[in-house]
C-alpha cells in the first residue's frame, strides 16, 4: 500500500467535483489587473473573494514602500529572527502595530497562520489546558496541538457552553486559555466577545482573540472587534494577519503582558523559520499607517457590504449571519453550491466555494468577501450576475428532477 | 447520577444514531470513520454531544484514539471515573 492511497475517497470526491467544469480549489490568475479584477482562463473576472477588504493591493504609496524596500534592504533576510533575520524595519513594524492596538508589545510572523501557531504553541504547553470555540480556523487547531495542551472545544459562539465547560476543569496546575476569532472567517458571523470577556473574568483565565478577519473593518480606529465590542482590557492576547485588510502576507501576536516577549526564545514556529522578506514588512507597514489615516475606506467597505447583502437577500439567498464583509450564502446541496460557482465563473465572478469538513455544519457556500475598492457598478453587476446565474441554477435542477 | 459500562454503551449507541445514516449495526468494533462515514469534523460534533449527556469533557487531543464504538465507551468511561463523587 503506497502512503497516498489514504487519500483515494477524497480524491474520488475531488474528481465529482471537476465533472461540473473548473477545479474551484486550483484556481490561477492569468494575470491579477486590480484590487477587484482578474483574468482568469481569458476572461475578465469580478473578484468577491479575496479578503482584500480595504482593497490596498494596488495602493500606490504601499506599492511605492514595497518597490523602495526591495531596492535598499534586498530580496531577502535569510535567516530566521533569532539569527540574522531580525532588521531595523521588522522591530518598526512590531511597534507600529503595538501601538495602533495600544498594546505593549507585537511579535511579527511570516504568516498569519504561523502566528497562530507561534502564539498558541509559545503560550500553551502540555500541562495547560485550552478551550477554543468549535469553529476555530485551521491555523487555531493546529496551533492548539502543536501545544501538547489540554483541547476543549465549546459550542461555537456559545459563551454558556465556555461557563460551563470551564466550571467542570478541574483543578490541575497549569494555566487556561480561551481563544475565540472576532469574525469567524466562513460565515462572516461575530463572536459575542462582551460575554466571553465576562466569563473569561468570573474564572480567571486568560482570552485570546483572532482579529484575522476584523482587524481594520471593526472599531472606530479598525483595531477589530475587540475595540467595536469595548473588551481590550478583557482580552489578553490578541492575533492578527496582514494578509487580508493589509492587503499584504504575515501576521502577528500581541500582548500587554509583561512577560510576552518571553516567546521570542521559546516559540518554535517564531524561532525557527525565516523571517519576512524586507518589502513584506514595508508593504504591511505602508498599509498599516494608511488604514489609520483614510478611515473613508472602512465606510465604503460597510456601504458595499451592505448594498451586496441587500441585493442577494432580494434574490432570495440565505445569507449565514448579519451583514459583514463576509456575505456567505448557504446553498441547499453540494452539488447546487458547485454548479452555482462554476456558473458564476463562466459569468465573469469569483466568489470562495467551501465545502464541508471545512465549513460548519455540514454546509455547503458560497462564500463573498467584499473590498472597499468595488466600485457601486461592480456591487450592481455582481448582483445581476448572481440573480441570472440563481435563474439558470434553477432550470438545471428541474433537469436534475426530471432525469430522477 | 453513576453510570454502569452496560449503561454508558446503550446511551452512546443512542447518540450515535443521529450520525448513523445508513443505519449501521451498532458493534463494540463498529469503527467511526470507516464503517459509520464520519469525518473528524462530525466527529467531534458527535463527541460533543456525547460530553453533553454525561456531563464530562474528553479532549480532543485524545481523539486520535478513539477509533471505535468500544474507544468511545472506554473514553466515556475513564472521563466519568475523574469526576468527583456527587
Amino acid at each position: 500500500m503506497s502512503l497516498l492511497d489514504k487519500y483515494d475517497k477524497v480524491s474520488l470526491r475531488h474528481q465529482r467535483l471537476l465533472s461540473f467544469g473548473r477545479d474551484p480549489f486550483n484556481i490561477c490568475m492569468d494575470r491579477i489587473v486590480s484590487a477587484t479584477e482578474a483574468v482568469i482562463n481569458g476572461r475578465d473576472v469580478i473578484l468577491v473573494g479575496t479578503n482584500n477588504y480595504l482593497g490596498l493591493t494596488f495602493d500606490p504609496d504601499c506599492v511605492a514602500a514595497t518597490a523602495d524596500a526591495v531596492t535598499r534592504e534586498g530580496t531577502g533576510t535569510t535567516g530566521s529572527r533569532i539569527a540574522n533575520g531580525t532588521y531595523a524595519s521588522h522591530r518598526g513594524l512590531e511597534q507600529a502595530i503595538a501601538g495602533f492596538l495600544g498594546r505593549h508589545a507585537a511579535m511579527v510572523f511570516p504568516t498569519g497562520y504561523q502566528a497562530n501557531l507561534g502564539i498558541l504553541a509559545g503560550l500553551a504547553g502540555p500541562e495547560d489546558t485550552i478551550l477554543l470555540d468549535a469553529d476555530s480556523h485551521a491555523s487555531i487547531y493546529d496551533g492548539c496541538r502543536l501545544s501538547g495542551a489540554k483541547l476543549v472545544r465549546f459550542r461555537h459562539n456559545s459563551p454558556e457552553d465556555l461557563d460551563k465547560r470551564l466550571s467542570r476543569l478541574s483543578g490541575g496546575t497549569g494555566g487556561t486559555l480561551v481563544v475565540v476569532e472576532g469574525i469567524y472567517s466562513m460565515l462572516g458571523d461575530q463572536a459575542p466577545l462582551g460575554e466571553f470577556a465576562d466569563v473569561k473574568r468570573r474564572h480567571g483565565v486568560e482570552l485570546l482573540v483572532d482579529e484575522a478577519h476584523s482587524l481594520g473593518v471593526f472599531g472606530d480606529r479598525g483595531r477589530g472587534v475587540v475595540e467595536s465590542a469595548g473588551v481590550e482590557e478583557d482580552v489578553d492576547y490578541v492575533v492578527g494577519t496582514f494578509s487580508k485588510s493589509l492587503g499584504a502576507v504575515g501576521g502577528f501576536g500581541a500582548s500587554d503582558h509583561p512577560g510576552f516577549e518571553r516567546l521570542r526564545y521559546t516559540s518554535r514556529p517564531y524561532m525557527f523559520t525565516a523571517s519576512s522578506s524586507p518589502s513584506t514588512i514595508a508593504t504591511a507597514m505602508a498599509a498599516l499607517e494608511k488604514i489609520q489615516a483614510r478611515p473613508e475606506l472602512r465606510q465604503q467597505l460597510w456601504q458595499n457590504a451592505r448594498t451586496l447583502y441587500d441585493g442577494l437577500k432580494d434574490l432570495g439567498f440565505t445569507i449565514c449571519a448579519e451583514t459583514s464583509a463576509i456575505i456567505a450564502l448557504k446553498m441547499p446541496s453540494e452539488a447546487a453550491a458547485v454548479y452555482m460557482w462554476n456558473a458564476l465563473m463562466e459569468a465573469g465572478v469569483y466568489v470562495n466555494l467551501a465545502l464541508p469538513p471545512g465549513t460548519p455544519d455540514g454546509s455547503s457556500l458560497l462564500r463573498c468577501s467584499l473590498s472597499a475598492a468595488h466600485t457601486p457598478a461592480q456591487v450592481q453587476r455582481i448582483c445581476e450576475i448572481f440573480g441570472s446565474c440563481l435563474e439558470a441554477l434553477k432550470a438545471w435542477q428541474a433537469t436534475q428532477s426530471a432525469a430522477e | 447520577m453513576q453510570w454502569t459500562a452496560d449503561e454508558v454503551h446503550a446511551e452512546v449507541v443512542r447518540l450515535l444514531e443521529p450520525f448513523n445514516p445508513q443505519s449501521v449495526d451498532l458493534q463494540p468494533e463498529t469503527d467511526l470513520a470507516t464503517d459509520l462515514g464520519m469525518d473528524s469534523v462530525a466527529a467531534m460534533n458527535m463527541v460533543m454531544e456525547v460530553e453533553d449527556r454525561f456531563e464530562i469533557d474528553i479532549p480532543i487531543s485524545l481523539l486520535p484514539d478513539v477509533k471505535t464504538l468500544q474507544d468511545l465507551v472506554d473514553a466515556v468511561l475513564a472521563e466519568l471515573s475523574k469526576k468527583p463523587a456527587q
